[in-house]
């Protein structure tokens, strides 16, 4: 049952997760641009805040949303006025509410306690069986966001983004959810923290599912919008594309969604695959202190910010892929490996780890 | 040329195996080769100039500011001829000969009058070709700013000075030939 308590604290909970997850979207904007500049032997935004003697431009994020604020919001004539409105929000939404099941910290019967019977769940809906299918879900909604804003612009780029889009969300959902379903049979639980637990007691899921790990990778970044395969934006041949017509803040909750799914992704992919906040031989499920806690957020924290350097750094080696080649990769190479995957896995599974 | 020419020459791409046919190999390659540019901006390899702090040096042959060259003894070098005021191909240069004073016994005439426009240059760089005395040249200042229109008309006096100002950094493009 909810009490009063239990849901200050959960109310507590969302505040901070929102709050950090918003605050990282802003400094990941600033990581990405300095990467970029490693990539390409430039510096990177150093300058903003060297009157006030912050180093290294490190209040550029506090400027370029100040910026987006700021600046007039233009909403062109001949654009469908509410769905031009709902679009942004829709982006933004679906991506904020997939975290209410992440994991970010040890769950369950590993929770540390405060007092007797008062566990601290690092998780803002605990003990959801689904949590899988959830953000599966959640992801999917992601899709509207892109088409609606591609369709309501009434323009012919922001168009043909949107067609481009809906087309590739749809396709590549499919080999994700193929290839999580092998480590799904594996845990035999499509809750997030069960399926952290089982890696802790039989090793990471990358181990066991190499494959798996390889089409969940290709179609997260296909699911994130993210080079190479950004075409729904593909500045060099759409404009913008779904976001042509969008100006200020609007623009800047389409960004805001792109980074926010990034993070998403990539606390998805530690958890399935690297052990969420697992470290072999150091931390167990079986650990319930506040320092083993505290440690775990800090393994999971310090797992997902090298996925999502990994993605930067893969967006600034790759270049965007043809439409026709990235139809291919989807239905003729991950659905059939990832088919194959599943089979041999579900197969193995039954014959080895039994009914 | 016929398809079949024996001159054609065809290339075919190399077959991949499969490993190669995943393009992970290439990927790898890949994020190598932007790996070793992210760890060397690192460790300082940056390209990047932070040019107000860090000056920027143009290439010896950039073309900024005109300068009016002086000789040994000081005096103009420019001998009034024309030809930069006739090469200009935006007649920027504006120049009144007279007689030379007395004295100056190498030569005929001597500007009275020198005016470059520097709103209308557009830094061909022809009237430094044209001048028979390398009297005009032009130098590597590039941040070349004015708060009006009649401050960036620069009279005899201010090429006389940016020749002061850089006789010491940059020597004559076109060597010394002040005798011929």
């Amino acid at each position: 049952m909810l009490t009063f308590l239990g849901l200050t604290a959960l109310l507590i909970k969302i505040g901070l997760v929102v709050g950090i997850s918003q605050g990282a979207v802003a400094y990941l904007i600033y990581v990405e641009r300095k990467i970029a500049a490693y990539a390409q032997d430039r510096i990177g935004p150093n300058r903003c805040g060297r009157e006030f003697g912050v180093p290294l431009g490190l209040i550029q994020p506090l400027a370029d949303g100040a910026k987006m604020i700021l600046k007039e919001d233009v909403i062109p004539k001949y654009v469908h006025k509410t769905t031009f409105i709902l679009a942004p929000m829709i982006a933004i939404v679906t991506a904020t509410i997939g975290f209410a099941v992440v994991p970010f910290g040890p769950v369950g019967a590993g929770a540390p306690r405060l007092g007797a019977d008062w566990p601290v769940q690092f998780q803002i809906a605990p003990g959801v069986d689904i949590g899988i299918v959830y953000i599966l879900a959640i992801g999917s909604l992601a899709v509207y966001a892109v088409v609606l804003a591609g369709w309501s612009s009434n323009n012919k780029y922001s168009f043909l983004g949107g067609l481009r889009s809906s087309a590739q969300l749809i396709s590549y959902e499919i080999p994700m959810g193929l290839s999580i379903l092998g480590i799904v049979l594996l845990a035999r639980s499509l809750d997030l923290n069960t399926i952290i637990e089982w890696q802790d007691r039989h090793g990471w899921g990358i181990f066991w599912q190499p494959i798996g790990f390889l089409i969940f990778l290709v179609s997260a970044f296909a699911e994130t919008n993210r080079l190479p395969f950004d075409l729904p934006e593909s500045e060099q041949e759409l404009v913008g594309g779904f976001h042509t017509e969008y100006s200020a803040m609007k623009f800047g909750m389409f960004f805001l969604g792109e980074y926010l799914h990034v993070i998403t992704v990539s606390f998805l992919t530690v958890i399935l695959f690297f052990g969420g906040w697992d470290l072999p031989f150091v931390l167990s499920a079986d650990q319930t202190s506040w320092i083993s806690a505290i440690f775990k957020v800090i393994v999971m924290m310090s797992k997902v910010s090298m996925m999502i350097v990994f993605i930067m750094w893969i967006r600034w080696t790759l270049p965007r892929f043809r439409y026709d080649t990235l139809m291919n990769l989807a239905w003729k190479s991950l659905l059939p490996l990832g088919l194959l995957n599943l089979t041999v896995t579900a197969v193995l599974a039954q014959m080895i780890l039994g009914g | 040329m016929r398809l079949d020419d024996p001159c054609i020459k065809k290339l075919e791409p190399p077959k991949l195996n499969v490993f190669e046919r995943t393009y992970l190999p290439q990927i790898i390659d890949g994020l190598a080769v932007t790996g070793r540019h992210i760890l060397g901006v690192l460790r300082g390899e940056s390209i990047t100039i932070e040019y107000p702090e860090q000056p920027h040096r143009p290439s010896p042959n950039y073309r900024g500011v005109h300068r009016l060259n002086k000789d040994e003894e000081g005096r103009v070098k420019c001998v009034a001829c024309m030809l930069c005021a006739t090469a200009c191909p935006v007649h920027c240069i504006d120049i009144i000969g007279a007689t030379a004073p007395e004295g100056w016994s190498d030569r005929e005439k001597y500007p009275a009058s020198f005016v470059i426009d520097e709103l209308r240059c557009i830094f061909c760089g022809m009237c430094e070709e044209a001048c028979p005395v390398d009297a005009v040249e032009l130098t590597s200042f590039y941040d070349l700013t004015g708060l009006s229109r009649e401050e960036m008309i620069f009279d005899k006096t201010k090429l006389l000075s940016v020749y002061d100002l850089t006789k010491d950094s940059e020597p004559s493009r076109m060597g010394n030939l002040t005798t011929f």
